[in-house]
């Protein structure tokens, strides 16, 4: 491994040289945890998602974590991040699908236990059925646990979100876990080009006095701390507690949106602001969104891409301003119940603009002829398609 | 720490409340208490919210008595009546999920390491016999397995008392419990040979009927995971609630089952041996280098 120099995060994430590499979606993860300066890293295989541990394990063997192993699953898996979180220094995890719902109470507790880490969703089928393909459907689940969630569309933005992601989990005004979600397979596995900086240079350690709770170590005074005591006798003081602490973990999380425009450009990117019809989509589909407004731009058509890059927190206020005079508005996704289409329909006033598909799930792909179909339908246009049988 | 992170910054004494002045003052930090002078210092933990007549309540009182190190301690808990009791205590507590204990500790601790490679950090787990034999079963045999150099105390009372006197895999065959109400199917977990199979490499099974006994065992397991992996107590806790057991026969109760299935057993590894017959020799009882 090369000597490795720490150099300052907003250098890194924002102005340090990039040099262009060919990889995949699990390899660009594993190369924002090379430079993320991570102390530790806990392991379980499912997948998708084991080929990124299996390079983080790799990471470590050649001495860029200090510590590293392979959970009994990923309820214990979560719970020792929370433990080594706790201890103060900086931890990753990944997981897909089903090993997300096995880990969630733990991931859901992270938040209110005010540990910073980031965790890997690279995505995968909900069983039943059994399946190990594609599908969203678990970020869902993830939406309510008061974790901040990126979606990335691409390797790049799988390098992007990972490192980007510890320096705003570690704010002190943020301090709740990140995750970052990709597609399984369609991008974990497959290759695109990625700007990647320097191999030599990382973010700067994790403070953990630098935080808005004292890391359990007992090297801070007084002897007697109770992080997080149980809030459970039946009296207003107790409901209180807990309700503001809920308060403040949800503040916290939205205190996020700050840092994701400083660092990732802000949680939305935008095509054609004018248009007539746009394209609302994240993580992969909106790689097939982009193709759809690339084809409507070839016909003359005027539509738009809003992809989401940030589901939590959710840009509610951007994408109200960006669809104010949208005609109709397609939301494709990679699972069945359409969760990024009730979110943007819970943002935007006249919701019934929104067409809530197409939806692909179960591991199918998403063809853009899918995404073209309902914009025509919006516009009115009349399309023969021929069908080879 | 620790200690200078305990005491008070001069000058600063008539500001702090008394309870904390008396901690430093009179308390166990620093200090090397033996158990037979109970009543004598400030303790770690005073007040709780725990049932009359709990015995768990008075093994949590000899346990806090008898940490070798409190000002470098963290104690780990979980669902359950020893946590109620845990938490209020002038020691680092951490109460995660159900039955995350041995998860959260293996953490923890190797973060600990990473952190403080020069210095002794002794993380306990105290969970019930339903967090750590039922729900967080695999969590703790992993822990085990993996040889996490941290103490586990199973403060086992056979039955889920906080949630209202269910059967756990710890009740005895034959008792009828909540969720058993025509009794309990199995025998009682064997968790001290389960703990022995997995590496444990100090393993003890105690009913707290002597307290000097039990301070020793205490001390033995937390000093035993410093230096040479996992160690586990099984503690007879009963819980006079469920069980019935009059307050003022509560010891008898204790001292009966010592007699049938809770007799004092303590095993440990040949090196675990070796260190104690090295360090309890000599006059001070320090800890050597291993």
């Amino acid at each position: 491994m090369p000597e490795q120099k720490v150099v300052d995060t907003d250098y890194l994430l924002l102005e340090a040289p990039r040099e262009r590499k060919f990889i995949t979606g699990a390899q660009a993860m594993a190369e924002a945890i090379k430079r993320a300066n991570v102390d530790m890293a806990i392991a379980y295989p499912i997948t998708p998602q084991s080929e990124v541990m299996h390079l983080v394990g790799d990471l470590w063997a050649q001495g860029y974590l200090k510590d590293y192993y392979r959970a009994e699953e990923e309820y214990g898996a979560f719970s020792a991040i929370a433990g080594a979180a706790r201890g103060g220094v900086r931890v990753f995890t990944a997981t897909s699908g089903p090993g997300l719902l096995r880990g969630l109470e733990a991931i859901a507790s992270w938040p209110g236990h005010r540990i910073p880490a980031v965790l890997g969703v690279l995505t995968r089928v909900v069983n039943a059925p059994l399946s190990i393909q594609p599908d969203n459907i678990e970020i869902s689940y993830l939406l309510n646990c008061g974790a901040v969630v990126l979606h990335a569309e691409n390797q790049q933005d799988t390098f992007d979100f990972t490192l980007a992601a510890f320096a705003i989990a570690e704010q002190v005004d943020v301090y709740v876990p990140v995750a970052v979600a990709t597609e399984g397979f369609f991008v974990t596995h497959a290759k695109g080009y990625v700007d990647l900086t320097p191999e030599d240079m990382k973010l700067p350690p994790r403070n953990p006095y630098k935080a808005p709770v004292p890391p359990t170590d007992n090297e801070i005074p007084p002897a007697r701390i109770q992080r997080d005591a149980p809030v459970q006798k039946s009296n207003f003081m107790s409901y209180l507690i807990h309700a503001v602490w809920q308060q403040e973990v949800w503040a916290s999380t939205t205190r996020a949106m700050k840092y994701i425009y400083k660092y990732l450009g802000g949680p939305i990117e935008v095509i054609n602001p004018d248009a007539e019809v746009f394209v609302v989509a994240s993580g992969c589909a909106a790689a097939q969104a982009r193709e759809a407004v690339r084809y409507s731009q070839l016909e003359g058509l005027n539509v738009g891409l809003v992809k989401v890059k940030a589901i939590r927190p959710f840009p509610e206020k951007e994408i109200r301003e960006v669809l104010k005079n949208a005609k109709g508005i397609v939301i494709p996704e990679h699972n069945i119940t359409g969760w990024l289409a009730k979110e943007v329909k819970a943002a935007i006033p006249n919701n019934d603009r929104v067409v809530g598909g197409p939806r692909v799930y179960g591991g199918m792909t998403l063809p853009t002829e899918l995404i073209m179909d309902e914009i025509y339908k919006i516009l009115g246009v009349k399309k023969e398609r021929k069908v080879l049988v | 720490m620790g200690l200078e992170y305990v005491r008070i910054t001069t000058g600063f004494e008539d500001y702090m409340p008394k309870d904390y002045v008396d901690l430093v003052k009179y308390g166990q930090f620093g200090k090397d208490y033996d158990i037979q002078e109970l009543g004598t210092f400030k303790e770690l933990v005073e007040e709780h919210p725990m049932c009359a007549g709990c015995f768990m309540a008075y093994f949590i009182r000899v346990f806090y008595a008898s940490l070798p190190k409190p000002e470098d301690t963290i104690v780990i808990g979980t669902a359950g009546c020893a946590r109620l009791q845990l938490s209020q205590a002038a020691v680092p507590f951490i109460y995660g999920n159900y039955g995350d204990t041995n998860a959260v500790a293996s953490g923890l601790k190797r973060a600990l390491e990473i952190r403080f490679p020069d210095k002794v950090k002794d993380v306990v787990v105290v969970a019930g016999d339903g967090g750590l034999m039922d729900i967080g079963f695999g969590m703790t045999m992993h822990s085990w397995f993996r040889r996490e150099r941290f103490t586990t105390i199973m403060v086992d009372n056979e039955v889920y008392g906080n949630t209202g006197g269910q059967e756990s895999g710890m009740s005895p065959k034959g008792v009828q419990l909540k969720m058993a109400p025509k009794g309990k199917k199995f025998d009682k977990i064997n968790a001290v040979e389960l703990a022995k199979a997995a590496g444990c490499v100090y393993v003890a099974r105690i009913s707290p009927t002597n307290p000097k006994r039990l301070a020793k065992t205490i001390k033995r397991a937390i000093i035993a995971a410093r230096h040479f992996g996992p160690t586990f107590i099984h503690a007879y806790t009963s819980c006079n609630i469920e069980y019935s057991i009059p307050t003022e026969k509560v010891l008898e109760d204790a001292r009966n089952r010592e007699k049938k299935d809770f007799t004092f057993y303590e095993w440990m590894s040949d090196d675990v041996k070796n260190y104690f017959e090295q360090i309890e020799s000599n006059k001070e009882g320090q800890e050597v280098k291993v």
